[in-house]
Protein backbone atom coordinates (compact mmCIF):
# COMPACT_ATOMS: atom_id res chain seq x y z
CA UNK A 1 0.00 0.00 0.00
CA UNK A 2 2.56 2.29 0.90
CA UNK A 3 4.10 2.03 -2.65
CA UNK A 4 1.10 2.65 -4.44
CA UNK A 5 0.65 6.18 -2.12
CA UNK A 6 4.31 7.17 -2.47
CA UNK A 7 3.85 6.44 -6.30
CA UNK A 8 0.72 8.39 -6.38
CA UNK A 9 2.48 11.27 -4.69
CA UNK A 10 5.59 11.27 -7.01
CA UNK A 11 3.28 11.16 -10.07
CA UNK A 12 1.12 14.21 -9.42
CA UNK A 13 4.79 16.25 -8.94
CA UNK A 14 5.55 14.64 -12.31
CA UNK A 15 2.51 16.45 -13.39
CA UNK A 16 2.04 19.67 -11.61
CA UNK A 17 6.10 20.54 -12.34
CA UNK A 18 5.61 19.75 -16.50
CA UNK A 19 8.22 17.40 -16.26
CA UNK A 20 9.68 17.09 -19.65
CA UNK A 21 9.90 13.89 -20.43
CA UNK A 22 6.31 13.40 -18.72
CA UNK A 23 5.11 16.28 -21.52
CA UNK A 24 6.96 15.39 -24.46
CA UNK A 25 5.53 11.77 -24.19
CA UNK A 26 2.14 12.36 -23.67
CA UNK A 27 2.08 15.61 -26.39
CA UNK A 28 3.77 12.74 -28.88
CA UNK A 29 0.93 10.16 -27.82
CA UNK A 30 -1.83 12.94 -28.46
CA UNK A 31 0.05 13.79 -31.40
CA UNK A 32 0.19 10.51 -33.22
CA UNK A 33 -3.21 9.72 -32.36
CA UNK A 34 -4.63 12.83 -33.49
CA UNK A 35 -2.91 12.69 -37.01
CA UNK A 36 -3.95 8.43 -37.19
CA UNK A 37 -7.70 10.03 -36.52
CA UNK A 38 -7.46 12.94 -38.72
CA UNK A 39 -6.28 10.50 -41.65
CA UNK A 40 -8.82 8.03 -40.74
CA UNK A 41 -11.61 10.42 -41.00
CA UNK A 42 -10.91 11.54 -44.18
CA UNK A 43 -10.74 8.25 -45.29
CA UNK A 44 -13.92 7.10 -43.74
CA UNK A 45 -16.12 10.09 -44.30
CA UNK A 46 -16.45 9.95 -48.10
CA UNK A 47 -16.06 5.93 -47.97
CA UNK A 48 -18.69 5.37 -45.53
CA UNK A 49 -21.11 7.38 -46.99
CA UNK A 50 -20.33 5.77 -50.74
CA UNK A 51 -21.40 3.02 -49.01
CA UNK A 52 -24.00 3.93 -47.74
CA UNK A 53 -25.77 5.67 -51.04
CA UNK A 54 -24.71 2.75 -53.43
CA UNK A 55 -26.64 -0.47 -53.62
CA UNK A 56 -24.36 -3.41 -53.99
CA UNK A 57 -24.50 -7.06 -53.95
CA UNK A 58 -23.20 -8.16 -50.90
CA UNK A 59 -23.36 -4.79 -48.91
CA UNK A 60 -25.23 -6.14 -45.76
CA UNK A 61 -22.12 -8.53 -45.69
CA UNK A 62 -19.62 -5.94 -45.89
CA UNK A 63 -21.06 -4.12 -43.07
CA UNK A 64 -21.13 -6.70 -41.01
CA UNK A 65 -17.37 -7.40 -41.75
CA UNK A 66 -16.71 -3.89 -40.93
CA UNK A 67 -18.53 -3.97 -37.52
CA UNK A 68 -16.61 -7.66 -36.96
CA UNK A 69 -12.93 -5.47 -36.88
CA UNK A 70 -14.38 -3.05 -34.47
CA UNK A 71 -12.50 -5.34 -32.13
CA UNK A 72 -9.11 -6.26 -34.60
CA UNK A 73 -6.56 -7.44 -32.20
CA UNK A 74 -3.80 -4.15 -32.60
CA UNK A 75 -1.53 -6.78 -32.14
CA UNK A 76 -2.74 -8.50 -35.15
CA UNK A 77 -2.75 -4.88 -37.21
CA UNK A 78 0.93 -4.70 -35.84
CA UNK A 79 1.74 -8.00 -36.87
CA UNK A 80 0.96 -6.97 -40.39
CA UNK A 81 1.92 -3.84 -40.50
CA UNK A 82 5.02 -4.84 -39.01
CA UNK A 83 5.60 -7.47 -42.09
CA UNK A 84 4.78 -4.97 -44.78
CA UNK A 85 7.31 -1.92 -43.71
CA UNK A 86 10.12 -3.88 -42.55
CA UNK A 87 13.07 -3.10 -44.70
CA UNK A 88 12.62 -6.94 -46.17
CA UNK A 89 8.96 -6.24 -46.77
CA UNK A 90 7.00 -4.96 -49.79
CA UNK A 91 7.18 -1.67 -48.77
CA UNK A 92 10.50 -1.80 -46.72
CA UNK A 93 12.44 1.27 -49.19
CA UNK A 94 9.94 3.37 -47.63
CA UNK A 95 12.29 3.27 -44.76
CA UNK A 96 9.19 3.81 -42.55
CA UNK A 97 9.78 0.75 -39.88
CA UNK A 98 10.12 1.91 -36.13
CA UNK A 99 9.10 6.14 -36.72
CA UNK A 100 5.82 7.89 -35.50
CA UNK A 101 4.55 8.04 -39.36
CA UNK A 102 4.54 4.70 -39.40
CA UNK A 103 2.60 4.39 -36.01
CA UNK A 104 -0.08 7.17 -37.15
CA UNK A 105 -0.42 4.42 -40.47
CA UNK A 106 -0.75 1.78 -38.28
CA UNK A 107 -3.46 3.39 -36.00
CA UNK A 108 -5.57 4.83 -38.74
CA UNK A 109 -5.94 1.15 -39.86
CA UNK A 110 -6.92 0.04 -36.40
CA UNK A 111 -9.37 2.65 -36.18
CA UNK A 112 -10.74 2.68 -39.91
CA UNK A 113 -13.40 0.14 -39.08
CA UNK A 114 -14.78 1.71 -35.94
CA UNK A 115 -14.94 4.75 -37.50
CA UNK A 116 -16.69 3.44 -40.77
CA UNK A 117 -19.14 1.78 -38.90
CA UNK A 118 -20.65 4.19 -36.45
CA UNK A 119 -20.55 6.56 -39.86
CA UNK A 120 -22.41 4.13 -41.98
CA UNK A 121 -25.19 3.23 -39.26
CA UNK A 122 -25.15 7.03 -37.89
CA UNK A 123 -26.36 7.70 -41.83
CA UNK A 124 -28.80 4.29 -41.79
CA UNK A 125 -30.44 6.09 -38.53
CA UNK A 126 -30.72 9.47 -39.69
CA UNK A 127 -34.15 9.97 -41.36
CA UNK A 128 -34.18 8.88 -44.69
CA UNK A 129 -36.31 12.04 -46.00
CA UNK A 130 -33.46 14.15 -45.43
CA UNK A 131 -31.20 12.59 -48.59
CA UNK A 132 -34.81 11.71 -50.52
CA UNK A 133 -35.49 15.65 -50.39
CA UNK A 134 -32.40 16.95 -51.47
CA UNK A 135 -32.48 13.80 -54.34
CA UNK A 136 -35.79 15.51 -55.28
CA UNK A 137 -34.72 18.57 -55.12
CA UNK A 138 -31.79 18.04 -58.01
CA UNK A 139 -28.67 17.06 -55.46
CA UNK A 140 -26.26 14.37 -56.84
CA UNK A 141 -25.32 11.97 -54.91
CA UNK A 142 -22.29 13.74 -53.45
CA UNK A 143 -24.47 16.85 -52.52
CA UNK A 144 -26.80 14.35 -50.41
CA UNK A 145 -23.77 12.69 -48.82
CA UNK A 146 -22.46 15.75 -47.91
CA UNK A 147 -25.75 17.28 -46.56
CA UNK A 148 -26.59 13.88 -44.90
CA UNK A 149 -23.67 13.73 -43.41
CA UNK A 150 -24.15 17.45 -41.69
CA UNK A 151 -27.44 16.73 -40.85
CA UNK A 152 -25.80 13.53 -38.98
CA UNK A 153 -23.27 15.52 -37.37
CA UNK A 154 -23.13 14.58 -33.57
CA UNK A 155 -23.27 11.10 -34.58
CA UNK A 156 -20.12 11.34 -37.08
CA UNK A 157 -18.03 13.28 -34.39
CA UNK A 158 -18.74 11.17 -31.88
CA UNK A 159 -17.62 8.37 -33.78
CA UNK A 160 -14.49 9.84 -34.49
CA UNK A 161 -13.63 10.28 -31.10
CA UNK A 162 -14.55 7.23 -30.39
CA UNK A 163 -11.71 6.42 -32.86
CA UNK A 164 -9.42 8.64 -31.12
CA UNK A 165 -10.20 7.08 -27.57
CA UNK A 166 -9.06 3.58 -29.63
CA UNK A 167 -6.36 4.53 -30.58
CA UNK A 168 -4.95 6.15 -28.11
CA UNK A 169 -5.39 3.88 -25.64
CA UNK A 170 -3.76 0.67 -27.33
CA UNK A 171 0.08 -0.51 -26.78
CA UNK A 172 0.61 -3.53 -28.65
CA UNK A 173 0.71 -1.63 -32.30
CA UNK A 174 2.71 1.20 -30.89
CA UNK A 175 5.11 -1.27 -29.55
CA UNK A 176 5.64 -3.68 -32.45
CA UNK A 177 5.67 -1.19 -35.09
CA UNK A 178 7.61 2.03 -33.01
CA UNK A 179 9.42 0.12 -30.82
CA UNK A 180 8.99 2.32 -27.95
CA UNK A 181 12.21 3.94 -28.63
CA UNK A 182 13.73 6.76 -25.95
CA UNK A 183 12.82 10.63 -27.24
CA UNK A 184 11.10 9.39 -30.78
CA UNK A 185 8.86 6.45 -30.64
CA UNK A 186 7.87 6.24 -27.04
CA UNK A 187 4.17 7.17 -26.29
CA UNK A 188 1.92 7.23 -22.79
CA UNK A 189 1.25 3.20 -23.40
CA UNK A 190 4.46 1.56 -24.25
CA UNK A 191 6.31 3.92 -21.89
CA UNK A 192 3.60 2.82 -18.94
CA UNK A 193 4.63 -1.11 -20.36
CA UNK A 194 8.56 -0.55 -20.28
CA UNK A 195 8.71 1.71 -17.03
CA UNK A 196 6.59 -1.29 -14.59
CA UNK A 197 8.89 -3.95 -16.13
CA UNK A 198 11.87 -1.73 -15.14
CA UNK A 199 10.37 -1.42 -11.42
CA UNK A 200 9.69 2.22 -12.06
CA UNK A 201 6.24 2.54 -10.86
CA UNK A 202 6.07 6.51 -10.39
CA UNK A 203 6.76 7.38 -13.74
CA UNK A 204 4.29 4.70 -14.70
CA UNK A 205 1.61 6.24 -12.30
CA UNK A 206 2.35 9.40 -13.59
CA UNK A 207 1.54 8.67 -17.77
CA UNK A 208 -1.32 6.33 -16.58
CA UNK A 209 -3.19 9.48 -14.90
CA UNK A 210 -2.79 11.55 -17.29
CA UNK A 211 -3.96 8.59 -19.83
CA UNK A 212 -6.81 8.50 -17.24
CA UNK A 213 -7.28 12.44 -17.84
CA UNK A 214 -7.39 12.05 -21.89
CA UNK A 215 -9.87 9.37 -21.41
CA UNK A 216 -12.10 11.57 -19.07
CA UNK A 217 -11.93 14.66 -21.52
CA UNK A 218 -12.79 12.37 -24.03
CA UNK A 219 -15.96 11.26 -22.04
CA UNK A 220 -16.98 14.39 -21.44
CA UNK A 221 -17.10 15.69 -25.06
CA UNK A 222 -18.93 12.68 -25.45
CA UNK A 223 -21.67 13.40 -23.31
CA UNK A 224 -21.76 16.62 -23.91
CA UNK A 225 -22.21 15.83 -27.52
CA UNK A 226 -25.06 13.78 -26.94
CA UNK A 227 -26.86 16.22 -24.84
CA UNK A 228 -26.66 18.89 -27.54
CA UNK A 229 -27.77 16.22 -29.83
CA UNK A 230 -31.21 15.70 -27.76
CA UNK A 231 -31.63 19.44 -27.42
CA UNK A 232 -31.05 20.27 -31.06
CA UNK A 233 -33.53 17.00 -32.04
CA UNK A 234 -36.42 18.85 -29.59
CA UNK B 1 -27.95 29.77 -28.22
CA UNK B 2 -28.40 26.38 -30.15
CA UNK B 3 -25.53 27.90 -32.42
CA UNK B 4 -23.53 29.38 -29.57
CA UNK B 5 -23.03 25.95 -28.45
CA UNK B 6 -22.61 24.45 -31.67
CA UNK B 7 -19.74 27.35 -32.22
CA UNK B 8 -18.39 26.81 -28.52
CA UNK B 9 -17.98 22.89 -29.49
CA UNK B 10 -16.07 23.33 -32.88
CA UNK B 11 -13.53 25.31 -30.71
CA UNK B 12 -12.93 22.93 -28.59
CA UNK B 13 -12.47 20.40 -31.16
CA UNK B 14 -10.51 22.57 -33.22
CA UNK B 15 -8.00 23.31 -30.10
CA UNK B 16 -7.50 20.41 -29.41
CA UNK B 17 -6.13 18.69 -32.35
CA UNK B 18 -4.17 21.39 -32.95
CA UNK B 19 -2.75 20.94 -29.68
CA UNK B 20 -2.38 17.22 -30.56
CA UNK B 21 -0.63 18.75 -34.06
CA UNK B 22 1.52 20.52 -32.56
CA UNK B 23 2.38 18.19 -29.92
CA UNK B 24 4.30 16.22 -32.61
CA UNK B 25 6.61 19.59 -32.70
CA UNK B 26 7.16 20.04 -29.07
CA UNK B 27 7.87 16.37 -28.26
CA UNK B 28 11.86 17.26 -28.88
CA UNK B 29 11.44 15.75 -32.42
CA UNK B 30 9.84 17.87 -35.28
CA UNK B 31 10.62 15.76 -38.28
CA UNK B 32 8.33 12.19 -38.05
CA UNK B 33 9.85 10.35 -40.69
CA UNK B 34 13.56 11.08 -40.03
CA UNK B 35 15.05 7.87 -40.63
CA UNK B 36 18.25 9.29 -42.53
CA UNK B 37 20.83 10.75 -40.40
CA UNK B 38 19.90 8.50 -37.29
CA UNK B 39 21.54 5.15 -36.13
CA UNK B 40 19.17 2.29 -34.79
CA UNK B 41 20.49 -0.17 -33.18
CA UNK B 42 18.64 -3.22 -31.49
CA UNK B 43 19.69 -4.37 -27.60
CA UNK B 44 19.72 -7.23 -25.56
CA UNK B 45 16.89 -6.49 -22.88
CA UNK B 46 19.69 -7.17 -20.31
CA UNK B 47 22.20 -4.31 -20.83
CA UNK B 48 19.01 -2.34 -21.18
CA UNK B 49 17.28 -3.09 -17.69
CA UNK B 50 20.61 -2.25 -16.22
CA UNK B 51 20.47 1.61 -17.50
CA UNK B 52 23.88 1.20 -19.08
CA UNK B 53 22.34 1.96 -22.89
CA UNK B 54 20.62 4.89 -21.43
CA UNK B 55 23.22 6.43 -20.14
CA UNK B 56 25.65 5.66 -23.58
CA UNK B 57 23.25 6.61 -25.23
CA UNK B 58 23.29 10.08 -23.71
CA UNK B 59 27.21 10.53 -24.06
CA UNK B 60 27.16 9.23 -27.86
CA UNK B 61 24.46 11.33 -29.03
CA UNK B 62 26.63 14.54 -27.65
CA UNK B 63 29.82 13.61 -28.17
CA UNK B 64 29.82 12.31 -32.31
CA UNK B 65 26.60 14.45 -32.81
CA UNK B 66 24.48 11.12 -34.31
CA UNK B 67 20.88 10.35 -33.04
CA UNK B 68 21.01 6.96 -31.69
CA UNK B 69 17.99 4.79 -31.57
CA UNK B 70 17.55 1.85 -29.42
CA UNK B 71 15.23 -0.96 -29.49
CA UNK B 72 14.27 -3.23 -26.78
CA UNK B 73 14.36 -6.93 -28.30
CA UNK B 74 16.58 -9.95 -26.65
CA UNK B 75 19.03 -11.80 -28.85
CA UNK B 76 16.53 -13.34 -30.96
CA UNK B 77 14.88 -10.83 -32.30
CA UNK B 78 17.27 -8.27 -32.00
CA UNK B 79 19.21 -10.66 -34.80
CA UNK B 80 16.10 -11.10 -37.02
CA UNK B 81 15.34 -7.39 -36.72
CA UNK B 82 19.38 -7.00 -38.05
CA UNK B 83 18.56 -10.15 -41.01
CA UNK B 84 15.40 -7.82 -42.29
CA UNK B 85 17.44 -4.76 -42.03
CA UNK B 86 15.51 -3.24 -39.59
CA UNK B 87 18.28 -2.00 -37.36
CA UNK B 88 22.30 -1.04 -38.55
CA UNK B 89 24.11 -3.17 -35.84
CA UNK B 90 22.64 -5.17 -32.65
CA UNK B 91 24.08 -5.42 -29.01
CA UNK B 92 23.61 -9.32 -28.12
CA UNK B 93 25.43 -12.00 -25.64
CA UNK B 94 24.37 -15.38 -27.24
CA UNK B 95 27.92 -16.74 -29.15
CA UNK B 96 27.05 -20.02 -31.49
CA UNK B 97 24.17 -17.69 -32.40
CA UNK B 98 25.97 -14.71 -33.48
CA UNK B 99 28.60 -17.12 -35.31
CA UNK B 100 26.09 -18.34 -37.36
CA UNK B 101 24.68 -14.88 -37.81
CA UNK B 102 28.05 -13.53 -39.25
CA UNK B 103 28.91 -17.12 -41.25
CA UNK B 104 25.66 -16.58 -42.79
CA UNK B 105 26.74 -13.01 -43.98
CA UNK B 106 24.24 -10.80 -42.04
CA UNK B 107 27.18 -9.46 -39.86
CA UNK B 108 30.72 -7.81 -40.43
CA UNK B 109 32.45 -9.68 -37.29
CA UNK B 110 32.05 -10.19 -33.36
CA UNK B 111 33.38 -7.06 -31.07
CA UNK B 112 32.85 -8.12 -28.14
CA UNK B 113 33.07 -5.15 -25.65
CA UNK B 114 32.23 -6.28 -21.85
CA UNK B 115 31.09 -9.29 -19.95
CA UNK B 116 29.78 -10.82 -16.80
CA UNK B 117 28.81 -13.63 -15.66
CA UNK B 118 25.02 -15.63 -15.27
CA UNK B 119 23.61 -16.50 -12.01
CA UNK B 120 21.47 -18.40 -10.89
CA UNK B 121 19.13 -16.83 -8.32
CA UNK B 122 16.54 -17.70 -6.16
CA UNK B 123 14.60 -17.65 -2.70
CA UNK B 124 17.26 -16.82 0.22
CA UNK B 125 15.93 -19.87 1.65
CA UNK B 126 16.82 -21.65 -1.00
CA UNK B 127 14.67 -24.25 -1.04
CA UNK B 128 15.75 -26.48 -3.13
CA UNK B 129 19.00 -27.05 -1.69
CA UNK B 130 20.88 -25.93 -4.25
CA UNK B 131 23.38 -23.79 -3.05
CA UNK B 132 27.32 -24.67 -4.20
CA UNK B 133 26.16 -26.82 -6.61
CA UNK B 134 27.52 -26.49 -9.66
CA UNK B 135 25.12 -24.65 -12.59
CA UNK B 136 24.73 -28.66 -14.18
CA UNK B 137 24.09 -30.05 -10.82
CA UNK B 138 21.85 -27.65 -9.39
CA UNK B 139 19.25 -27.74 -12.57
CA UNK B 140 19.62 -31.55 -12.24
CA UNK B 141 18.38 -31.08 -8.67
CA UNK B 142 15.57 -28.44 -9.26
CA UNK B 143 14.28 -31.24 -12.17
CA UNK B 144 14.45 -33.61 -9.39
CA UNK B 145 12.53 -32.08 -6.57
CA UNK B 146 10.44 -30.31 -9.36
CA UNK B 147 11.00 -26.38 -8.09
CA UNK B 148 9.44 -23.71 -9.40
CA UNK B 149 11.65 -22.38 -12.50
CA UNK B 150 11.06 -19.35 -14.37
CA UNK B 151 13.10 -19.76 -18.27
CA UNK B 152 12.93 -16.38 -20.24
CA UNK B 153 11.66 -18.47 -22.89
CA UNK B 154 11.84 -16.16 -25.56
CA UNK B 155 15.12 -16.98 -27.81
CA UNK B 156 17.33 -14.38 -25.71
CA UNK B 157 21.14 -15.03 -25.16
CA UNK B 158 20.04 -15.81 -21.58
CA UNK B 159 17.14 -18.05 -22.86
CA UNK B 160 20.23 -19.35 -25.34
CA UNK B 161 22.49 -20.08 -22.43
CA UNK B 162 19.49 -21.61 -20.07
CA UNK B 163 19.36 -24.26 -22.83
CA UNK B 164 22.83 -24.67 -22.66
CA UNK B 165 23.11 -25.54 -19.44
CA UNK B 166 19.93 -27.96 -19.40
CA UNK B 167 21.86 -29.70 -22.20
CA UNK B 168 25.04 -30.29 -20.24
CA UNK B 169 23.29 -31.06 -17.75
CA UNK B 170 22.21 -34.29 -19.80
CA UNK B 171 18.89 -33.17 -20.60
CA UNK B 172 16.75 -32.68 -23.67
CA UNK B 173 14.87 -29.35 -23.78
CA UNK B 174 12.02 -30.42 -25.33
CA UNK B 175 11.91 -32.81 -22.03
CA UNK B 176 12.85 -29.94 -19.75
CA UNK B 177 9.41 -27.55 -21.35
CA UNK B 178 7.05 -30.96 -21.46
CA UNK B 179 8.27 -31.69 -17.65
CA UNK B 180 5.82 -30.06 -15.58
CA UNK B 181 4.29 -26.44 -14.12
CA UNK B 182 7.57 -26.08 -12.04
CA UNK B 183 8.80 -24.94 -15.19
CA UNK B 184 7.63 -21.42 -16.12
CA UNK B 185 8.01 -19.60 -19.89
CA UNK B 186 7.90 -16.20 -19.15
CA UNK B 187 8.24 -14.87 -22.81
CA UNK B 188 9.55 -11.29 -21.24
CA UNK B 189 12.87 -9.25 -21.06
CA UNK B 190 15.44 -10.13 -17.90
CA UNK B 191 13.90 -7.34 -15.39
CA UNK B 192 10.36 -8.46 -15.76
CA UNK B 193 11.34 -12.31 -15.22
CA UNK B 194 13.11 -11.18 -12.22
CA UNK B 195 10.05 -9.45 -11.00
CA UNK B 196 8.40 -12.74 -11.71
CA UNK B 197 10.70 -15.03 -9.96
CA UNK B 198 10.32 -13.13 -6.76
CA UNK B 199 6.35 -13.30 -7.16
CA UNK B 200 6.27 -16.51 -7.01
CA UNK B 201 9.03 -17.99 -5.41
CA UNK B 202 10.91 -19.51 -7.98
CA UNK B 203 14.65 -19.82 -9.72
CA UNK B 204 16.21 -18.17 -12.60
CA UNK B 205 18.98 -17.77 -14.56
CA UNK B 206 19.99 -13.90 -14.84
CA UNK B 207 22.85 -12.49 -16.08
CA UNK B 208 24.60 -10.33 -13.19
CA UNK B 209 24.03 -7.12 -14.62
CA UNK B 210 20.38 -7.07 -14.56
CA UNK B 211 20.77 -8.76 -11.27
CA UNK B 212 22.39 -6.59 -9.52
CA UNK B 213 20.05 -3.88 -10.53
CA UNK B 214 16.83 -5.40 -9.70
CA UNK B 215 17.98 -6.89 -6.63
CA UNK B 216 16.74 -4.39 -3.73
CA UNK B 217 13.47 -4.96 -5.43
CA UNK B 218 12.99 -8.80 -5.72
CA UNK B 219 14.83 -10.03 -2.46
CA UNK B 220 16.25 -12.52 -4.73
CA UNK B 221 19.90 -13.95 -3.64
CA UNK B 222 22.53 -15.70 -5.84
CA UNK B 223 22.38 -19.07 -5.11
CA UNK B 224 24.77 -20.49 -7.79
CA UNK B 225 27.70 -18.21 -9.31
CA UNK B 226 30.71 -20.20 -10.74
CA UNK B 227 31.46 -22.63 -13.06
CA UNK B 228 32.87 -21.75 -16.32
CA UNK B 229 29.42 -22.23 -18.57
CA UNK B 230 28.53 -18.91 -16.85
CA UNK B 231 30.15 -16.81 -19.04
CA UNK B 232 28.38 -13.96 -20.83
CA UNK B 233 29.90 -12.31 -23.50
CA UNK B 234 28.64 -9.04 -24.75
CA UNK B 235 29.45 -8.48 -28.02
CA UNK B 236 28.56 -5.64 -30.46
CA UNK B 237 27.75 -6.65 -34.29
CA UNK B 238 27.36 -4.03 -37.62
CA UNK B 239 25.18 -5.02 -39.91
CA UNK B 240 27.00 -5.86 -43.47
CA UNK B 241 25.35 -3.69 -46.13
CA UNK B 242 26.32 -6.08 -48.64
CA UNK B 243 23.83 -8.34 -47.88
CA UNK B 244 21.94 -6.28 -45.99
CA UNK B 245 20.09 -3.40 -48.21
CA UNK B 246 20.34 -0.21 -46.63
CA UNK B 247 21.82 -0.69 -43.57
CA UNK B 248 24.37 2.27 -42.49
CA UNK B 249 27.36 0.53 -41.64
CA UNK B 250 29.65 3.86 -41.51
CA UNK B 251 27.60 5.13 -38.50
CA UNK B 252 27.18 1.62 -36.49
CA UNK B 253 31.23 1.58 -37.37
CA UNK B 254 31.75 5.06 -35.16
CA UNK B 255 29.45 3.41 -32.12
CA UNK B 256 31.26 0.19 -32.57
CA UNK B 257 34.90 2.10 -31.88
CA UNK B 258 33.07 4.66 -29.06
CA UNK B 259 32.16 1.04 -27.24
CA UNK B 260 36.03 -0.28 -27.61
CA UNK B 261 37.37 3.34 -26.63
CA UNK B 262 39.08 3.87 -23.52
CA UNK B 263 37.37 6.17 -22.12
CA UNK B 264 33.84 4.25 -23.10
CA UNK B 265 35.14 1.06 -21.44
CA UNK B 266 36.53 2.96 -17.99
CA UNK B 267 32.80 3.90 -17.98
CA UNK B 268 31.42 0.50 -18.44
CA UNK B 269 33.82 -0.86 -15.38
CA UNK B 270 32.62 2.12 -13.03
CA UNK B 271 29.13 1.48 -14.34
CA UNK B 272 26.80 0.74 -11.28
CA UNK B 273 29.48 0.75 -8.57
CA UNK B 274 27.91 3.69 -7.19
CA UNK B 275 24.59 2.23 -6.77
CA UNK B 276 24.76 -1.59 -6.26
CA UNK B 277 28.30 -1.31 -4.47
CA UNK B 278 29.91 -4.10 -7.53
CA UNK B 279 30.39 -3.27 -11.51
CA UNK B 280 27.64 -4.61 -13.26
CA UNK B 281 30.19 -5.60 -16.49
CA UNK B 282 33.77 -6.00 -17.18
CA UNK B 283 34.62 -4.06 -20.00
CA UNK B 284 36.92 -6.68 -22.72
CA UNK B 285 37.62 -4.18 -25.27
CA UNK B 286 37.39 -5.75 -28.29
CA UNK B 287 39.06 -9.23 -27.06
CA UNK B 288 36.95 -12.46 -25.98
CA UNK B 289 37.40 -13.52 -22.44
CA UNK B 290 38.53 -16.75 -21.92
CA UNK B 291 37.12 -17.25 -18.20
Amino acid sequence: MGELWQGIIRALELIVTFDPEVMAITFRSLGISTSACLIATLICLPLGSLIHFTNFKGKNLLVSLIQTFYSLPTVLVGLLVFILFSRAGPFGNLNLMFTPALMIIGQSLLVMPLMLGLIISALVSLDKTVADTAFSLGASRFQAGLLSLKEARYAVITSVIMGFGRAISEVGLAMMVGGNIRGFTRILTTAISLETSKGDIELSLALGFILLLISLAINVILSQLQRVEKSAAR
Amino acid sequence: MKNFKNIALSILLITAMLAGLSGCDSGGDSNIIPAQGRLRIATTTSLYDTGLWNALEDRFEEEEGIRLDILYAGTGIALEYGRRGDVDAVAVHAKATEEQFIADGYGIERIPFAYNYFVIVGPAEDPAGIADLSPEEAFKKLYDTQTTFISRGDASGTHTKEKAIWKAAGYDYEEVTSAGSWYVEAGKGMGPTLQMASEMDGYTLSDMGTFLAYKGETGLVTVVDEGSILLNVYSFIVIDPDKVEGADAEKAQILADFLVSDEIQQFIKDYGTADYGDSLFIPCAGNEPTS
